[in-house]
Order: C-alpha cells, then sequence, then structure tokens
C-alpha cells in the first residue's frame, strides 16, 4: 500500500523536483555538511573533495550527451583539455580574470563540440564513437605535439588567480569555488532535464522517428546537446588546470574518456544523481585502492609494477559488474534503499 | 478546397511497387477513410505524407507546402499529427511526458530558459492545462502518471491519439486506431474520434479494417489495392462497388487456399 504524505493542488506544485520535504531537509544538511567541509578536513582530503566536485561537473556534460540524449562519446576529455588549455594560454598571455576564463573555458569548448556535432549528425553508435574517439586522439596528439603553444608533455604551469577576494591557491577555497560551480552545475542539469529541451533529448535517445514524428528536430537537438555537454566539460577541464596548478596532456587521456564513460554507467545512465554519485565513487575508487595498495606494493617492491595493472582490473571489473547486476547503476541502489526507507516510521 | 492534396504518386522499394500512380484528395474537416486488404500500401501512403517515406515522384500538397521535399519534423510542425499501426509512444515515459512531447513545438524556451527556470518555467503550467485537457477527453486521468510500457495495448493506443491531439494539428493521420481492441474499446476509439471531428473540426485520415467502424463515422472512402486506388466515394457507394468487392473476395479466397 502507497503511503500519502503529501498532496498537490497546483500543476506547479506536482511539477515540483523534490515532492517531499524530507527530501529537501536532507538535502540541505548535505550541503551544509559540503560547506563546513573545510573546518575539519585536511589539505588532502579537501583536493579529493575538488577532484569529486570538478568530476561531477564534467560527468554531468556528459550525462546529457549520453545519459539524455544516447549519443556516446570517447572524446569528453578531449573537450576538457581544450577548456583547461584554453585557460593555461589565455592566463598566459592576456591575464584575464578568473570568472572571464571560467565562461571563456566553457566557450571554447562547446565551440569545438558544436564543430564535431555537425559532422556526427549523419552517424549513429558506431561510427559516432569512432568519430569522438578520432578527435580525443587528434586533441591528444596536437597538445603533444604543437611544443610552440602546449609545451608538450611539460605542460603549461598555471599562476595563483584570485577571483574576488578568494585565493585559489588556498585548498579550502578552491573546494568552495568548485563547490558552487558544483552545485549550479546540478541545478542546471536538473531544470535542463524537466524541461521542454531535456524530454526532447530523451525523447531522441529512445525513439528518434517518434521523435521527429512529434517535431522535434534531430538535428537541432543533437547539437545543442554537444554544446551543452562541452561546455561543462571546459569548466570541469578549466577547474584542472586551476587545482592542478599546472596542466598537462596526461590530465585528459583517452583513459580519462573511458573513466567518464564509466562514470555514468556506474552511477545511472540519464540521472543527476546518478551522474554525482557516479563521479564521486569513481574519483573515490583510486583513493581506496591506493591505501590498500600503497603499503602492499611498499612492503613487496616486486610486485609495484604489477599493482597499475591490477587497478586497471578493478575498474574493468566494476563496470562489468555494474553492467551485468546493476544497469541503473548506483542511481538504481539508492531508489531501493529510498523506497525501502520511505513508509518509515511505519511498518506494513 | 482540398486540405491536403496527393498527386500521382509512385512508391518502391527495390522491386517490390507499393504506391502506383496514387492520387487522393482529403476535403477540410472530414473524416476520410483508407481501406484496402492487407500489404495494400495503407501505411506507405501515410508515410509519404508524414515524410517518413520518400516517394519516386509525386506530390502531396498540404497548406501550400508541397510535403515530399520536407522532413518529417518541418511536416509536423505544419499541424500533421500521427498516431502508428503498432504504437509509437516513449515507452519509458510516463503518459504525461509523453502529451507534452506532442506540445514540444508550441513552446518557446530552449536549451538556455529550460536550464535556468526548469519546471518553474511559466510555459510548463500552460501547456501542462492543454495536456490534462486531453487526458480528460480521452479519459486517461488513472495513468496519468504511468509509464506507457505498463498501460495496457488499448490505453497505450489512446494514449498515442492524445499525443497527436496535443500538437493541436490541422490534419490526423490515424493508422488502425482500433486494432487489436475489444468491441467495447473500438466503440470508445470511434467516439473519441467523432467528437475530435466535432469539437474541433480536424480533417481525419483514418486506415481503418473494421468495416463497421468505416461506416459508421467516415463521409469519404478510398481502397487501395496492391499500391492501386480501385475505388473512392462516399462509403455505401464503395460497399457495393463490385472492384472493391472482387478485392476483398480475393484476399478471403486466398486465405482459404492457404488454410485448405
Ligand atoms: N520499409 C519497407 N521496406 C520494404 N518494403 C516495404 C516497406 N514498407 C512497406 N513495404 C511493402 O510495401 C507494401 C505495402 O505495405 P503497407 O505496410 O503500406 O501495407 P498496409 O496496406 O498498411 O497493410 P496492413 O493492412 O497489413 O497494415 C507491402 O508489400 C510491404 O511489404
Ligand atoms: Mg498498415
Amino acid at each position: 500500500m502507497a503511503v500519502t504524505r503529501y498532496c498537490t493542488r497546483t500543476y506547479l506544485q506536482d511539477q515540483r523536483i523534490f515532492p517531499s520535504h524530507s527530501a529537501k531537509i536532507s538535502l540541505t544538511l548535505f550541503v551544509i555538511f559540503l560547506v563546513l567541509l573545510p573546518a575539519f578536513a585536511g589539505q588532502y582530503l579537501l583536493l579529493v573533495a575538488s577532484l569529486c566536485g570538478i568530476a561531477t561537473i564534467s560527468v554531468l556534460g556528459l550525462n546529457i550527451l549520453t545519459g539524455y540524449t544516447g549519443q556516446l562519446s570517447l572524446g569528453h576529455a578531449a573537450f576538457m583539455a581544450i577548456g583547461g588549455y584554453t585557460v593555461a594560454l589565455t592566463g598566459e598571455h592576456f591575464h584575464l580574470p578568473f570568472e572571464l576564463n571560467l565562461i571563456l573555458a566553457g566557450v571554447v569548448a562547446s565551440i569545438a563540440g558544436l564543430v564535431v556535432a555537425i559532422p556526427s549528425l549523419r552517424l549513429k553508435g558506431l561510427y559516432l564513437i569512432i568519430t569522438t574517439m578520432a578527435f580525443q586522439f587528434i586533441v591528444e596528439y596536437v597538445l603533444l605535439h604543437w611544443e610552440s603553444l602546449t609545451e608538450g608533455e611539460r605542460g603549461i604551469p598555471i599562476h595563483a588567480y584570485s577571483l574576488f577576494q578568494l585565493n585559489l591557491d588556498d585548498r579550502s577555497q578552491q573546494f568552495y569555488v568548485v563547490l558552487v560551480l558544483a552545485i549550479a552545475a546540478t541545478i542546471l542539469t536538473k531544470n535542463l532535464a524537466m524541461s521542454r529541451t531535456g524530454r526532447a533529448f530523451v525523447a531522441v535517445r529512445d525513439h528518434d522517428i517518434a521523435a521527429e514524428i512529434i517535431g522535434v528536430n534531430l538535428a537541432k537537438h543533437k547539437i545543442m546537446s554537444f554544446i551543452a555537454s562541452s561546455f561543462m566539460a571546459g569548466i570541469g577541464g578549466c577547474l584542472y588546470a586551476y587545482v592542478y596548478q599546472r596542466i598537462t596532456p596526461e590530465i585528459f587521456t583517452f583513459m580519462v574518456s573511458i573513466e567518464y564513460v564509466a562514470m555514468i554507467i556506474v552511477g545511472g545512465m540519464g540521472t543527476v544523481v546518478g551522474g554525482i554519485l557516479g563521479a564521486c565513487f569513481m574519483t573515490l575508487l583510486p583513493q581506496f585502492l591506493g591505501l590498500i595498495f600503497g603499503p602492499l606494493s611498499s612492503a613487496y617492491p616486486f610486485m609495484s609494477s604489477r599493482l597499475g595493472a591490477i587497478n586497471i582490473m578493478i575498474y574493468g571489473m566494476i563496470i562489468i559488474f555494474f553492467l551485468l547486476f546493476e544497469p541503473e547503476g548506483l542511481f538504481g541502489i539508492w531508489i531501493r534503499i529510498k523506497n525501502y526507507w520511505k513508509p518509515w516510521p511505519f511498518k506494513y | 478546397m482540398p486540405h491536403l492534396e496527393i498527386r500521382e504518386l509512385f512508391l518502391s522499394f527495390g522491386g517490390i511497387k507499393a504506391l502506383i500512380d496514387v492520387s487522393l484528395s482529403v476535403e477540410k474537416g472530414i473524416i476520410h477513410a483508407i481501406i484496402g486488404p492487407n500489404g495494400a500500401g495503407k501505411t506507405a501512403l501515410l508515410n509519404c505524407i508524414n515524410g517518413v517515406y520518400r516517394p519516386d515522384t509525386g506530390r502531396i500538397e498540404f497548406g501550400g507546402h508541397d510535403l515530399t521535399r520536407m522532413k518529417p519534423d518541418e511536416i509536423a510542425r505544419l499541424g500533421v499529427g500521427r498516431t502508428f499501426q503498432n504504437v509509437e509512444l516513449f515507452r519509458n515515459m510516463t503518459v504525461l511526458q509523453n502529451l507534452l512531447l506532442g506540445r514540444h513545438n508550441h513552446f518557446r524556451s530552449g536549451l538556455f530558459r529550460g536550464g535556468v527556470h526548469g519546471y518553474r518555467n511559466p510555459e510548463e503550467v500552460d501547456h501542462r492545462k492543454k495536456v490534462e485537457e486531453v487526458i480528460d477527453f480521452l479519459e486517461v486521468e488513472r495513468w496519468r502518471k504511468a509509464y506507457v510500457k505498463n498501460l495496457p495495448y488499448g490505453v497505450q493506443k489512446r494514449v498515442e491519439l492524445g499525443r497527436a491531439l496535443c500538437m493541436d494539428p490541422e490534419i490526423l493521420l490515424l493508422d488502425e486506431p482500433t486494432s487489436g481492441m475489444n468491441v467495447e474499446e473500438t466503440e470508445d476509439i470511434a467516439r473519441f474520434i467523432l467528437d475530435i471531428h466535432e469539437e474541433i473540426g480536424t480533417s481525419i485520415v483514418l486506415i481503418e479494417h473494421d468495416m463497421g467502424v468505416v461506416m459508421d463515422i467516415s463521409h469519404m472512402v478510398t481502397v487501395l489495392d496492391f499500391g492501386n486506388k480501385i475505388s473512392e466515394g462516399p462509403p455505401h457507394v464503395v460497399q457495393n462497388d463490385p472492384k472493391v468487392i472482387q478485392a476483398y473476395l480475393g484476399e478471403e479466397q486466398e486465405r482459404e487456399r492457404k488454410t485448405a
């Protein structure tokens, strides 16, 4: 039997994101926790938390393209790279303020997104995947070999910048910037998903012929999805540049693109909560593996060369596990836990 | 003046000729039935109107446009609504979401406003009201938030009709809206079609196998057989046309030969 805890009187109420108060309250508590985090967390933990936030921003972008619109991309890291290098270069040569750099990173990446989207319109499935992958390799190649611009493998140092009164050299202030942007990205994505355009994205994904028949312009929506997705990737790349304080091609390899796809598979395709869970899970996983394997490899030095391979194997196994047993990802698990507790404190 | 005019349409798939020199005009505000044995080319004809299939030659005129040169979504924007023989809904969405998608082209806001306002966008509420009218009209209130894949087939067909209605179409193309339904459900659908015709005045092109429905509600009937138009006229005239009787008898004899 269902428990009715609330009733709605207007359509606006009926369409709300959080139908119940408890969801709102727990979310508020979670945000308060994050705001207070720098008070008790150390430098290292703050760095990891910032990385989670950056991955969240970026993965929400990929989720728009792949999760909602159904266009699988293996070149997400390339868009991040374009955002990151934009910042490095404009910072080096023009000394723009952080806010402007951030927007510029998004805009340049989304122009790249537009450039990739247009030839991809006629491509579906496998061909689209190959195209995005080719784009990834082209970007990687350019970053490595156009040394006069990118300084190749050595990369470009990012100098200290400040945003209003914040000093971005400081881990806790970095964390706040990332936190605010991650929250903004979450709200934007959730809004988008619940809007006309978001519904049309899902229509394109689920049944493109039916979408066309009701008047959804497929090309236009695929392009919009690419633009939104690469914009967020650009922002993510820009933030990586600030947090790492040096930008190198290594941050944005093909492996990273795969990791981002893994995040939305593990988290749950086409859901905002799933994207966040996936981003945090896949960012924390190497940290946990490091905790386990770090001491192991110093105790048994002869094994240390193999441990990297074991890391990748564990990644692969986790992805296969989710594909086989939990196709809805962590989001599916989350929903089941929620439904389990919903009737609380009533028992049936 | 005809609302939709099809002239000398030819369509073939490799060696198969699906439509051969089909001309047809649908008057404004009437219910125009298209009948014919299986494989006659009825669905293919609707697909040409929608832009899903490109005819080899011929013209399809609607509101001063030649539809044969347009993409399906452009045609939809002109006010052509469509339902399919085998329900083509978004199965993993709720009834509400499907119907709101039917309103897609009546929204003004795009990517940017969608991201900023989300569900608080006043447009969402306006269109929700329109969607609720359609829900009332088709009596699907209790399935509003149900996922389409979980609904009985008859209800799915009704929701698909609802999605087309949400488009505020000038003309509706309905492909066998009563197939797979029992007598009661068939009557409901026939009543809905009549109501749409009377209350909104939409022109309706209706493919239908149930002769009872065709005789009862249509003003005009076109008969296709093996891609050819073999007869046309008011229902009672077509019913007694020897060519039509021959076509359907031929089909029956075929069936008897197969079962024997
Ligand atoms: N996409 C296609 N590819 C190849 N042949 C097709 C295609 N669509 C239709 N045909 C052929 O065109 C002819 C007409 O098919 P159509 O589906 O229009 O028949 P119909 O009159 O709707 O029949 P039914 O009453 O069974 O729905 C058939 O011979 C069919 O095999
Ligand atoms: Mg058919």
